[in-house]
């Protein structure tokens, strides 16, 4: 069967070659074609990581690491369908539910974002940037499960479009593609995804039938000081509470974590910065106790929202992100200290770690110059110093 | 350059907007709506027309190191006359566009073509020269407020367009759409069909 496919390919490729037959359908082919096999060719240049493996390889790592948190949430998607309703289901009955859910928005956002990225591959004559293989994973776990796939589709479109085409496409992009999508969902269709109510669960007592379909997520109440209502530790490490796909379960976003850091794709370093910077900021809150969620302790802080989320798949995005050893600490820190600023600071914005990102997003290049620069200074200096001890 | 060729340039290959990238700060702002940009680009066209001309005429007697204040008066003079104008016989859209009709003193297109080509050139191309500038904008901030309204509001000139059906099954109006990040990218989108249809446009 994989020898077959493997001959067919060979066969069909001369069409695709220049001058034959479909030549303007060339990258699609070798889309294809690479997706199934490994190249011969490696990396060569971009913003990478630089390996014997090729970036495909790389993402499909990256994708491997979000499958716990993916699975979880479809789990996790009816199990609280069923709470709602008041029902007990199976383990399989609950899956099953969200499978039905969420693979939707996994393949509409697969489609809208390819789509795109194949016409732009035909059109600029290059390969297609695989980067999307990643990306379309990462925006069904960062959506409600309740959201319009349309409004899946039309925001994936855009954020390849403006937030990666226009840059140049993979390796060349500013922001986030797939943060962009939630940011720009955020923006534009806030009702759908304001990140302080989520679908079909209501917040008040889980044994009773509620009819409410819409329910305050842990940081709309830490918001509005309902501090009694924030659930348990447990239960917000391992996940049994509502909130977008693939946030709610800490326990399987350590999972993927611990298998991006052993193969080396993500880096710790970023991780443990924006950890520490949550960590310090909360602190600080503590200290100065203005309000009711000032006074949330670290860990909480820590587990509540899409914190360990941002943390371990879209801070360490290598593109995006700064590239110094020293800038990934202080990129890192800032993220975890603006996230948590955010939030208790704009009620408005319940989860701060979006636009945390999206912001350091921006500074990444910034932090990455100061870091050079102050090396090189550093390095002139002391070569100044021992040439005037040699005279 | 023949006469025509000065009106007509700035419509797409001299554009004050895209190619220039003069006064962006009122095409970011007046554009949510058609009614108040179409407004703004008539006073702009009025405004950039008239204070050419009248330039133009004076250059010779105008001292060249307070050319500048002599050009502030006239424009704004033109500004308090077109504002007036649109207070006395559209107040609605002129309490729209608040401040941005004042706003016009600062707006660089008018600066800018009063030194690059009044200040060298006889009455009638300048006053053409205007014209053609005053056009270039208004067409820019009709096609970004063409598309902010249809998107962000659904609605065309202040008429609804996208049937209620459409609501009903489940559309919504995209609210960034009304935000000014989203007219930036709006003209950015312009510059990048107009850059790859002109590609000598695109700077190195």
């Amino acid at each position: 069967m994989m020898m077959s496919l493997r001959d067919y390919l060979n066969r069909v490729k001369p069409k695709f070659e220049k001058g034959g037959k479909f030549e303007k359908l060339r990258s699609t082919f070798d889309a294809f074609e690479t997706f199934l096999y490994v190249p011969n060719k490696v990396t060569s240049k971009g913003a990478h990581i630089r390996d014997a493996v090729d970036l495909k390889r790389t993402m499909s790592v990256v994708i491997i690491a979000m499958m716990p948190a993916l699975l979880f949430g479809m789990w996790n998607v009816g199990y609280q369908y069923y709470i709602s309703i008041g029902q007990h289901a199976s383990l399989l009955e609950n899956f099953w539910f969200g499978f039905q859910k969420v693979v939707p928005i996994i393949a509409v956002s697969y489609i809208s974002g390819l789509g795109v990225e194949f016409i732009f591959a035909q059109y600029r004559h290059h390969e297609v940037n695989e980067g999307f293989l990643v990306t379309g994973m990462l925006i069904p776990l960062l959506m409600p499960v309740t959201i319009p796939l349309w409004i899946v589709a039309v925001s994936t479109a855009f954020s390849v479009l403006f937030v990666k085409e226009a840059f140049g496409g993979t390796g060349m992009n500013i922001f986030n593609p797939a943060l962009m999508t939630r940011a720009f969902i955020f923006f534009a269709y806030p009702a759908k995804i304001t990140g302080d109510l989520v679908w079909n669960w209501a917040y008040t007592d889980s044994s009773k039938v509620v009819d409410s379909i819409t329910g305050a997520t842990p940081l709309a109440n830490a918001a509005s000081d309902n501090l009694a209502k924030i659930p348990s530790l447990y239960d917000l490490f391992f996940g049994f509470i509502p909130g977008s796909i693939g946030e709610t379960s800490k326990f399987a976003i350590l999972i993927g974590a611990v298998l991006l850091i052993i193969t080396g794709v993500a880096s710790l370093r970023i991780m443990l910065s924006t950890i520490a910077g949550g960590v310090v900021m909360t602190l600080i809150f503590n200290a100065i106790g203005a309000n009711s969620y000032m006074t949330i302790d670290p860990l909480t802080q820590i587990l509540m929202g899409g914190f360990l989320f941002g943390a371990v798949f879209m801070a360490t995005d290598p593109v995006t992100g700064s590239q110094t050893p020293n800038g990934k600490l202080v990129y890192g820190f800032l993220i975890g200290l603006f996230a948590i600023m955010i939030r208790v600071f704009n009620p408005a914005y319940p989860e701060g770690m979006m636009l945390a990102i999206l912001l350091m997003n921006m500074f990444a290049p910034l932090i990455d110059h100061v870091v050079v620069r102050s090396n090189v200074r550093r390095r002139q200096k002391r070569s100044l110093k021992s040439s005037v001890i040699t005279k | 350059m023949s006469n025509f060729k000065l009106l007509k340039a700035p419509f797409n290959r001299e554009n004050p907007i895209t190619v220039q990238v003069l006064g962006i700060c009122s095409a970011l702002a007046v554009t949510v709506q058609m009614k108040p940009a179409i407004v703004m680009a008539l006073s702009v066209i009025v405004v950039t027309a008239f204070s050419n001309l009248i330039i133009s005429m004076l250059r010779n007697t105008i001292p060249p190191r307070i050319r500048i204040i002599v050009q502030l008066v006239v424009i704004a003079a033109l500004v308090i006359i077109v504002d007036q104008l649109l207070k006395a016989y559209v107040y609605d859209v002129s309490q729209k566009l608040s401040v941005f009709v004042g706003l016009i003193i600062t707006n660089c297109i008018l600066m800018g073509r009063l030194e690059a080509f009044a200040m060298a050139q006889k009455p009638w191309p300048s006053f053409l020269d205007g014209i053609g500038n005053g056009i270039g904008y208004g067409l820019i901030l009709v096609i970004v407020s063409f598309f902010r309204e249809l998107l962000g509001s659904g609605s065309f000139y202040g008429h609804k367009v996208i049937p209620q059906s459409f609501y009903d099954a489940g559309y919504i109006d995209n609210g960034l759409m009304i935000l000014p990040p989203m007219a930036l990218i709006t003209i950015g989108t312009i510059i990048w069909v107009q850059r790859s249809k002109n590609r000598d446009l695109i700077e190195k």
